[in-house]
C-alpha cells in the first residue's frame, strides 16, 4: 500500500515535467522537423525531401545572415563577458553584504520592462531627434543632429544591455562560492594580480563563465525585437529571416527548416565552446 | 487511464468554448482602427445576444493565423482583395459568401466588381469590398516641395531624409516608376523575375538614401512629424492624419498613379458565427456607421458616394490630395498568382541583406 | 654578525586599528630560526589579524615586521618569503595535486624540470609520493593538510604560517596530525608560526607559545612555563584546566598568602605574576585538578598533613579513563574538581561518599585582580 502511494506520488511529481518536455518541447520540434522535410511542388501538393535545406545552402543571403547572426552573437557574448565579469566580481567579492542586494536589484531592473519597451527606450535616446543627439546639438558639439540608430554598433550595444544580466547572475553565484582565502593563497604563493586572475579566479569561475556565455549566446542569436528595431534598414538577423518565411512568404516549410538550422548552428557553437573550454553541460549550466 | 481522462477533459473544454462561441461571439480578425469601440458598442446594443471580440493584425499575419488553424478561430477576416485568391487555392482558409445575405446594393459597383473578379473561384465569391485607399507619397511641402514620383525618394537631394516600407508595394511602385507594368507580367513569371531583379538593383542603390524602412503607421508618423524625414512612401490614411497635425505634410499621388488596395470582408473556412458576421457586414455598411468607421480608419468606404460620407476634416485632406485626374489614374492591385509572393519575398530579402550604407 | 641572522621573524611594537577598534595592540616578539612557535588565544583576540599582517594581507597601523632581519612592510604579499597554510587550506580545486604545488614554483619562474623534481621531492617528504595526479576532492582530510603544507614548503619559505589548519578535522585525525605537524617541522627545519585557540595543540607541538588576549601578548614562554608558572590570571585560566575562585587576601607573608574565597573557603596560596598582592586585596586563585588529591577518610593518605585540607561529599564522578575526575561539594558549599584514579575496584569514590581533599600551598596560584 505504502509502496503504491510512494509510486503514485513519484509519478505525480514527474508528470508535469514529462508533460512539459513531451508536449511543449519534444512534439513541437518533431513537428518542425517533419514540416521542414516537406517540399512544396504545387498548391496543396507536398513531397518528402530535403529541398528546403538545399534552398538554404544555395542562397548566399541566408548563409550570410546566419553567419552574421552567429558572429555578432559571439561578439555580444564576449562583450557581455568582458563587462559582466568585473561587475560580477565587484558584486560577489568587493561589495558589502548590504550593497550587494541593491546592486543585484539594479542589474535586474531592465528585466522588469518588456523587450519592446527597452528597445523603444533606446530609440528615444538615440534617434536623430532623440535625447543624446539633441544634447550634443544643444551643447554645440555638433551643428546637426546625429543618427545613432540603424547600425551594427547600436544593435550590439542594445543586445549587450539586454543580456548582460544573464552573464552576471551565474558569474556572481560561482564567484560567491570562491573563498577569499583562495585568492589570498594565490598571492601568498607568489602570484601577481595577473597570475591570480589567469590561473585561479578565471579557472575557478569557468563553469559560471561557460554557463553565462551559453545562455547569452542562445538569447542573443534567438532575439528578434532588439536587432530589428535598433538595426533598422540594415538589420539582417536570422530570426527575422525565419519570421519572414513564416509570415510574409507563407513558406512554413522553409521557415521550419531555418528554425532547425538555427538550432543546429547554435548547438554546434555551444558544443565547440564546451570542447574548447574543457567544460561539460553538467558542471556549468546545470550547476548554476 | 490518465491520458484518457486528460483527453476527455481537453475535448470537453474545447467543446465548451466552441459552444459558447457559436452562441453569441463574433470573433473579428482585422486591421488596427477597423473596429472602433464606438461601433462595437452600437452593434452590441442592436444585437444584445452578440459579443464582439477583436484581434488586430495585418495581411500577412491574418493569413498566417488562419493557415495555422485551417481557417478556425475567427468568424470574420478583412484581408486586402489581392490576398484572397492564392491563399484560398493554397490553403483553403475561407468559405464562399452567400451574397444574398449581404446588402451589396449600397456598394460602389467599381469596387464590388473588382473584388468579385479577383476572388471568384469555381463560381464562388469569397470576398466583398469594405474600405479602399491608396499607397502613394507624402512630403513636407516646406522641405521637399517637388516630390512627385516614386523615384524622388531615391533623389540624392534628400539623402538620409526619406523612408519607405520594405514590402511588396514598393517593388510594384518602383516597377511602375521604371515605366513597366508589373501586373501585366504576372502571367509570365520568368519575365516578372527579370523585372524584380531590376527593381532590386534600383532599391539597393537607393538604400543609402533611405533613413530607415518604416514598419507601421506609428513609426512613420514619428519620423515625419519630428522632421527626421521629409518624404516617404505612405498609406493615404496615415498622410491624412499627419495633415491634421501639420498642414505642410500632404499626400501626393505619384505621377505613375497611386496604388489602390481594397480591404474586404471574408469568412474563414471554419468560422462558426456566419449570421453574426453577415450582420456585422451589413451594419457597418449603414451610412452613419460608415462615417464613424472612416473617421477611425482614414480610408474611404467602398460604397456609392463613399467619399461624401467621410468626416469633414478627412474630406478636406482627400480633396487637397486628389484631382479627378489622379482618381482616373489609380492602379488597382492585381491578384497575386501562386508563387509570386515567394519571388517577391526573396527580392525583399536581397534588398534587406544588401549593405547600402 | 648581528642578532638578526638568528631570528627568522621579528615584530616590534606592531598595532592594527579597524576604525576605533584596536585588534592588535603593541605586540613585540622575535622567533629564533627553526622554532615551532604558537600563538594561542580565544577567538577575536587578534591572532588572525597579526598573522595577516605578517603575511602582508593587512598593513600594520604602527610597528615593524622583519623577516631575516629585513623590514617587509613595503614588500607586497606575493614577494614576501612567508607562506601560509589557510584555515580551510585553500587548495585550488580546479588543479590536481601536482599543479597545486607547481603553482608557486611557476610564479617563481622555475623551469619545467626544476618543478618536476621539486614537486616529487616535497611529496616524498610529506610521505605522499603517489598522489601527484590526484584531484583535490579525491584526497582525505589528512592528505589535504599535508598537500597544503607541501605546497608552501616547496618554495623554501623563511617562515611558514599556519592558521588553525586542524580546526576542520575530526578529533582522532586532529590528534594524529598534531604529532605529524611537529615531525614535519623537524624535518623541514623551518620556522613554523602556528595560530590556534586550542591549548592542547599549542602545548603539544610548540617550542614556544605566546598567549594572546584582547590584542596583546599576555605571556611568551615554553609550554611547561605557561602551565606551571603563568604570569597572569588569564594565562592561568586559559592554559590547562583549573579550579578558579575569586576572593580576598586576608594575610600576606613571605612564605604564603592566606586567601578567603567569596564562598568562604580559606586557602593558603603562593603569589604569582608581576603584581604584588597586599593584605585585603581582591585576588584570583587557581588550583589545577591534578594537584588536588581526593581520598576516602580513614585511608592512610588522607591523614597526611597538608597546607590545605578539607572534607566534603562526592557530588559526581566524571569518568574519562586516565583523566577521570570527581566533583566535590566542599565545606563552603562550592564545587571543587579533583583528578582521581578510577580502577573499577571497591575503593573507588562514588557519589555521596565523604571525601578528604588536600593540596600544597605551592599549587595554589594567587593573582592580584
Amino acid at each position: 500500500m505504502s509502496q503504491d502511494t510512494k509510486r503514485l506520488s513519484l509519478i505525480l511529481l514527474f508528470a508535469p515535467f514529462a508533460l512539459w518536455i513531451v508536449l511543449l518541447i519534444l512534439l513541437p520540434h518533431i513537428g518542425m522537423v517533419v514540416l521542414s522535410l516537406r517540399e512544396k511542388v504545387a498548391p496543396r501538393v507536398y513531397e518528402f525531401g530535403f529541398g528546403n535545406y538545399v534552398d538554404f545552402m544555395n542562397e548566399p543571403i541566408y548563409w550570410n545572415t546566419l553567419m552574421r547572426t552567429g558572429s555578432m552573437s559571439l561578439l555580444v557574448t564576449v562583450l557581455a563577458l568582458l563587462i559582466g565579469f568585473p561587475v560580477a566580481y565587484y558584486i560577489a567579492k568587493i561589495a558589502g553584504k548590504r550593497s550587494r542586494g541593491a546592486l543585484f536589484l539594479m542589474c535586474l531592473i531592465p528585466l522588469w520592462v518588456s523587450d519592446l519597451i527597452r528597445a523603444f527606450g533606446w530609440i528615444l535616446l538615440l534617434r536623430e531627434t532623440g535625447v543624446v543627439s539633441s544634447l550634443l546639438v544643444w551643447s554645440g558639439m555638433t551643428d546637426e543632429g546625429i543618427e545613432f540608430l540603424y547600425n551594427d554598433v547600436t544593435v550590439v550595444v542594445g543586445l549587450v544591455y539586454t543580456v548582460i544580466l544573464f552573464m552576471i547572475v551565474p558569474l556572481v553565484s560561482t564567484l560567491d562560492g570562491m573563498g577569499d582565502d583562495m585568492i589570498e593563497a594565490g598571492y601568498n604563493l607568489g602570484g601577481n594580480s595577473l597570475t591570480v586572475l589567469r590561473r585561479i579566479i578565471i579557472p575557478y569561475a569557468m563553469p559560471g563563465i561557460v554557463a553565462g556565455c551559453i545562455v547569452v549566446f542562445m538569447l542573443t542569436s534567438g532575439s528578434y525585437l532588439t536587432p530589428i528595431l535598433l538595426g533598422g534598414k540594415n538589420s539582417s538577423w536570422f530570426t527575422e529571416q525565419i519570421y519572414d518565411q513564416f509570415i510574409t512568404r507563407f513558406n512554413w516549410e522553409s521557415g521550419a527548416a531555418f528554425g532547425i538550422l538555427l538550432l543546429a548552428f547554435t548547438s554546434l557553437v555551444v558544443w565547440l565552446g564546451l570542447r574548447l573550454s574543457g567544460q561539460s553541460l553538467a558542471n556549468t549550466v546545470a550547476r548554476t | 487511464m490518465k491520458p484518457t481522462i486528460l483527453c476527455v477533459g481537453l475535448l470537453a473544454a474545447t467543446a465548451l468554448t466552441a459552444v459558447s462561441a457559436s452562441a453569441e461571439t463574433l470573433r473579428l480578425l482585422t486591421w488596427g482602427s477597423y473596429a472602433p469601440e464606438e461601433l462595437i458598442q452600437k452593434f452590441e446594443e442592436k444585437y444584445p445576444d452578440i459579443t464582439v471580440e477583436v484581434t488586430f493584425s495585418n495581411n500577412e499575419e491574418m493569413i498566417a493565423k488562419l493557415r495555422a488553424t485551417g481557417g478556425a478561430g475567427f468568424d470574420l477576416a478583412q484581408p486586402s482583395h489581392d490576398r484572397i485568391y492564392a491563399a484560398q487555392l493554397e490553403y483553403g482558409i475561407y468559405k464562399p459568401l452567400d451574397l444574398s445575405q449581404i446588402n451589396t446594393d449600397v456598394m460602389s459597383p467599381v469596387h464590388l466588381e473588382a473584388v468579385k473578379a479577383n476572388t471568384t473561384i469555381d463560381g464562388d465569391v469569397y470576398a466583398v469590398p469594405h474600405q479602399w485607399g491608396t499607397t502613394g507619397l507624402m512630403a513636407d511641402m516646406t522641405k521637399a516641395p517637388d516630390v512627385k514620383s516614386w523615384a524622388d525618394l531615391c533623389d540624392p537631394k534628400y539623402e538620409g531624409k526619406t523612408s519607405m516600407r520594405l514590402k511588396r508595394t514598393i517593388l510594384l511602385a518602383t516597377a511602375f516608376a521604371m515605366g513597366q507594368d508589373p501586373f501585366a507580367l504576372y502571367s509570365d513569371l520568368d519575365q516578372y523575375q527579370e523585372l524584380l531583379d531590376q527593381v532590386a538593383d534600383k532599391l539597393i542603390e537607393c538604400k543609402g538614401n533611405i533613413k530607415a524602412y518604416w514598419q507601421g503607421g506609428d513609426d512613420l508618423s514619428a519620423m515625419m512629424l519630428s522632421g527626421e524625414i521629409v518624404a516617404s512612401e505612405t498609406w493615404d490614411s496615415t498622410a491624412y492624419r499627419l495633415y491634421d497635425q501639420n498642414n505642410n505634410i500632404v499626400f501626393i499621388p505619384p505621377e505613375t498613379g497611386a496604388l489602390t488596395w481594397i480591404d474586404t470582408f471574408a469568412i474563414p473556412a471554419k468560422g462558426n458565427a456566419d449570421d453574426a458576421a453577415y450582420k456585422w457586414i451589413n451594419f457597418v455598411l449603414e451610412p452613419e456607421n460608415i462615417t464613424i468607421m472612416s473617421g477611425s480608419t482614414g480610408a474611404i468606404a467602398a460604397v456609392k458616394g463613399g467619399a461624401d460620407l467621410l468626416p469633414e476634416d478627412k474630406k478636406a485632406a482627400v480633396n487637397a490630395a486628389f484631382t479627378q485626374e489622379d482618381i482616373d489614374n489609380l492602379k488597382f492591385f492585381a491578384n497575386i498568382p501562386p508563387g509570386v509572393e515567394d519571388m517577391e519575398g526573396k527580392t525583399l530579402e536581397k534588398i534587406k541583406a544588401a549593405t547600402g550604407g | 654578525m648581528t642578532d638578526a641572522d638568528t631570528y627568522d621573524l621579528e615584530c616590534t611594537g606592531i598595532s592594527k586599528d579597524f576604525g576605533s577598534f584596536r585588534a592588535v595592540d603593541d605586540v613585540s616578539f622575535r622567533i629564533p630560526s627553526g622554532t615551532f612557535f604558537s600563538i594561542l588565544g580565544p577567538s577575536g583576540c587578534g591572532k588572525t589579524t597579526l598573522m595577516r599582517m605578517i603575511a602582508g594581507f593587512e598593513d600594520p597601523t604602527a610597528g615593524d615586521v622583519c623577516i631575516k632581519g629585513k623590514s617587509v612592510l613595503s614588500v607586497p604579499p606575493n614577494k614576501r618569503n612567508v607562506k601560509m597554510v589557510f584555515q580551510h587550506l585553500a587548495l585550488f580545486p580546479m588543479m590536481d595535486v601536482y599543479e597545486n604545488i607547481a603553482y608557486g614554483l611557476r610564479c617563481a619562474g622555475a623551469t619545467k624540470d626544476e618543478i618536476a623534481s621539486k614537486v616529487a621531492d616535497v611529496l616524498e617528504r610529506v610521505a605522499l609520493p603517489d598522489l601527484a595526479r590526484r584531484e583535490i576532492h579525491q584526497l582525505s582530510g589528512g592528505q589535504k593538510q599535508r598537500i597544503a603544507i607541501a605546497r608552501c614548503m616547496a618554495l623554501n619559505p623563511d617562515v611558514l604560517l599556519l592558521d588553525e589548519p586542524l580546526g576542520a578535522l575530526d578529533l582522532k585525525l586532529r590528534e594524529a596530525m598534531k604529532i605529524e605537524l611537529k615531525l614535519l617541522q623537524h624535518q623541514f627545519d623551518t620556522t613554523f608560526v602556528y595560530i590556534t585557540h586550542d591549548q592542547s595543540e599549542a602545548l603539544v607541538m610548540s617550542d614556544y607559545v605566546a598567549v594572546m588576549n584582547a590584542g596583546r601578548f599576555e605571556q611568551v614562554g615554553r609550554p611547561e612555563e605557561l602551565y606551571h608558572a603563568p604570569q597572569t590570571a588569564f594565562v592561568a585560566g586559559f592554559v590547562g584546566d583549573s579550579n578558579r575562585w575569586t576572593g580576598r587576601a586576608v594575610e600576606v607573608r613571605s612564605d604564603g598568602i592566606k586567601v578567603e574565597t567569596d564562598a568562604g573557603l580559606t586557602v593558603i596560596a603562593m603569589a604569582h605574576g608581576n603584581e604584588q598582592v597586599v593584605e585585603g586585596q581582591a585576588v584570583e586563585l587557581f588550583v589545577r585538578p591534578e594537584f588536588i588529591s581526593a581520598t576516602k577518610p580513614g585511608t592512610p593518605d588522607s591523614d597526611l598533613p597538608a597546607d590545605n585540607s578539607y572534607t566534603g561529599t562526592v557530588d559526581g564522578v566524571l569518568f574519562n579513563g586516565a583523566n577521570s575526575r570527581v566533583l566535590v561539594r566542599g565545606p563552603a558549599g562550592d564545587l571543587i574538581e579533583a583528578d582521581v584514579v578510577v580502577t573499577g575496584g571497591a575503593d573507588d569514590l562514588r557519589e555521596g561518599d565523604p571525601v578528604r581533599l588536600h593540596w600544597a600551598r605551592a599549587q595554589s596560584m594567587c593573582f592580584a585582580s
